[in-house]
């Protein structure tokens, strides 16, 4: 798939997630939208997925789980999940809970929401794979804010310990978390030292703009007994003019009006 | 009888796994050699995992592999595995009901000179509060290695509880045991004992002692506290009309909370809780601190007695 092809999925992926937070009158938007083209490219381009039960699939795990709308929007895109589905996004008897339920949704790999958690189950995956010789890979995206977790260094240093060089984590670098900043809540730079200090080959990236993303996944590739990860510079609330790298976008819903300019903006409605 | 410690029948029954069964892991946090984990590592190095000081992602890292179709065992310290990673077992094994066993050793006072900070007595409240969770608390030996050969064939998340202190068996190997299914050791009529883990052993010496005294105590053990056995509690009660219940642990919140739930839902009679009394532990020798945290035989025939004086 070519980047345009890309690109059109990322307007319906924007357009979904926006429509979904909408509906729900709650949800998380900023964060959603800033991992629009890391997962798009996963989906689309990079994962070895064509149905969400094959035993041979990549795995993707969504650490960051209140983003939840952009991984049911790249289900639907890939045709798992019903686009049906859209306007029941936390609503009661819905599959779409608020943070993602793998019992409820084919192609949701892990129960995420409580932050920190999702790097351990991914080498938890990564290492039973490695035991039985499968090929499949593991990614996992993390937060920014996320990594202010205690666990996910506990789990940084599994990863290099066990030499998981099937294992990817994506650090969505949006800057922003629900008080503000990064560098004024809680400060996780430098980020690249952290990770090398942990074992990790660091990887920089654009994560908007398809053809960075691609060199950083090729990249990835060629790095052997070691887990990678890819530090994706993004902006909070992308596509959408007055949500981007906006801390108060983080978990609030788009009003009638609001939606209306948004998804004019994402090209979604197009 | 030569006594052994539920930790040591977790190790064999580790070992028995080992061979049988080629789906199971077990993971450890630093501390195989008091868990017993280390049997299994002897016989089958290539599916023990090691993930250093870092309960949270023993249990995360058990979740993952359950997800890739192991059956996980994570052992840890109780106080560690039900204590510091409770938010992960309950969100990220429980929730989606993985096949994540947890096997937390050094449970409750009998942890003994390491003292309060690593005495367990609160887990099996925490566990049994989670929903999906199964809780099992063995008495001895003989039953310990059971439940895990039980619990490896089970689907679906299992706390099981193990003692670092050495006990008596009270079965011997034709024992057949089930998951949630009480077992009544002694007949009785005039009060009924409910006890799990070591405390059975004491309820039975009870029993015994209260023979003499002309009073005809029941004793069951319940082992699976959750899902716990309404069947067999209920007929006590209707049958015997007074229960003590033993258990090494918090009165609160434990098999004695357990029972009264299940009591006050069906059947309510007179009921008197042996356990811990909402109070820290402290060091000191196993024995030692079952006599001064009132967890003896003694106990449980005074409460037996006074119990009996309160039936209608």
């Amino acid at each position: 798939m070519n980047y345009e092809d890309l690109t059109l999925i990322t307007h319906k992926m924007r357009e979904n997630i926006l429509n979904m937070i909408h509906t729900a009158n709650s949800g998380h938007p900023g964060g959603s939208l800033s991992a629009v083209e890391i997962v798009t490219y996963l989906y689309f381009k990079e994962m070895n997925i064509e149905n969400p039960t094959d035993e041979n699939r990549d795995r993707f795990i969504l650490s960051k789980g209140h983003a939840a709308p952009v991984l049911y929007s790249a289900l639907m895109e890939k045709g798992f999940l019903d686009k049906g589905l859209i306007g029941t996004l936390r609503q009661i008897d819905s599959k779409l809970q608020g943070h993602p339920d793998m019992k409820k949704v084919p192609g949701v790999e892990a129960s995420t929401g409580s932050l920190g958690q999702g790097l351990a189950i991914s080498n938890g995956i990564a290492l039973a794979n490695k035991y039985d010789n499968k090929s499949n890979r593991v990614f996992v995206l993390l937060g920014d804010g996320e990594i202010q977790e205690g666990m996910v260094w506990e789990a940084a240093m599994l990863s290099s310990h066990y030499k998981l060089d099937n294992l990817t984590a994506i650090l969505d670098h949006n800057g922003l978390q629900i008080d503000g900043k990064n560098e004024d809540v809680m400060k996780v730079e430098p980020l690249d030292k952290k990770w090398e200090a942990f074992g990790w080959h660091v990887i920089k990236a654009d994560g908007h703009d398809f053809n960075s993303l691609e060199k950083a996944f090729e990249e990835r590739k060629t790095i052997k007994d070691k887990p990678v990860i890819i530090i994706a510079e993004t902006v909070k609330g992308k596509g959408v003019s007055f949500m981007e790298d906006k801390a108060g976008w983080h978990g609030k819903a788009p009003n009638a009006d609001e939606l209306d300019i948004a998804l004019k903006e994402v090209g979604g409605d197009k | 009888m030569a006594k052994k410690a539920t930790r040591e029948a977790y190790g064999e029954a580790l070992k028995k796994l080992a061979a049988s069964n080629p789906n199971v892991v077990v993971l450890d946090a630093d501390l195989s050699g008091s868990t017993k984990t280390v049997e299994f590592k002897k016989v089958c190095p290539e599916r023990f995992y090691n993930v250093g000081i870092a309960e949270q992602n023993l249990i995360g890292t058990a979740a993952g592999m359950a997800i890739a179709g192991k059956v996980a065992f994570a052992s840890t310290f109780a106080m560690f595995a039900a204590g510091r990673a409770f938010e992960i077992i309950r969100n990220t094994v429980a929730y989606p009901s993985l096949n994540v066993k947890i096997a937390a050793t050094h449970a409750g006072l009998t942890v003994g000179e390491d003292g309060a900070s690593h005495q367990a007595i609160e887990d099996i409240s925490l566990m049994r509060s989670i929903p999906n969770m199964t809780v099992i608390n063995p008495a001895d030996c003989i039953e310990a290695e059971k439940a895990i050969l039980k619990a490896a064939e089970y689907v679906g998340p299992v706390y099981i509880r193990l003692g670092r202190a050495a006990v008596e068996n009270i079965y011997d190997d034709s024992y057949e045991f089930e998951i949630g299914k009480g077992v009544e050791l002694r007949k009785g009529t005039d009060v009924t004992i409910i006890a799990t883990g070591l405390m059975v052993q004491k309820s039975l010496k009870a029993a015994e002692e209260l023979e003499k005294d002309g009073i005809s105590a029941r004793v069951i053990n319940i082992h699976t506290i959750k899902p716990i056995d309404k069947d067999i509690i209920i007929q006590a009660a209707k049958e015997t009309g007074a229960i003590v219940t033993a258990e090494e642990h918090s009165i609160i919140g434990g098999l004695g909370s357990a029972v009264l739930e299940v009591l006050s839902d069906s059947c309510p009679v007179p009921l008197k809780r042996v356990g811990v009394l909402d109070v820290f532990g402290e060091s000191g020798k196993p024995d030692e601190l079952l006599e001064k945290y009132h967890l003896t035989e003694n106990n449980i025939l005074q409460e037996c007695k006074n119990i009996i004086k309160q039936k209608k």
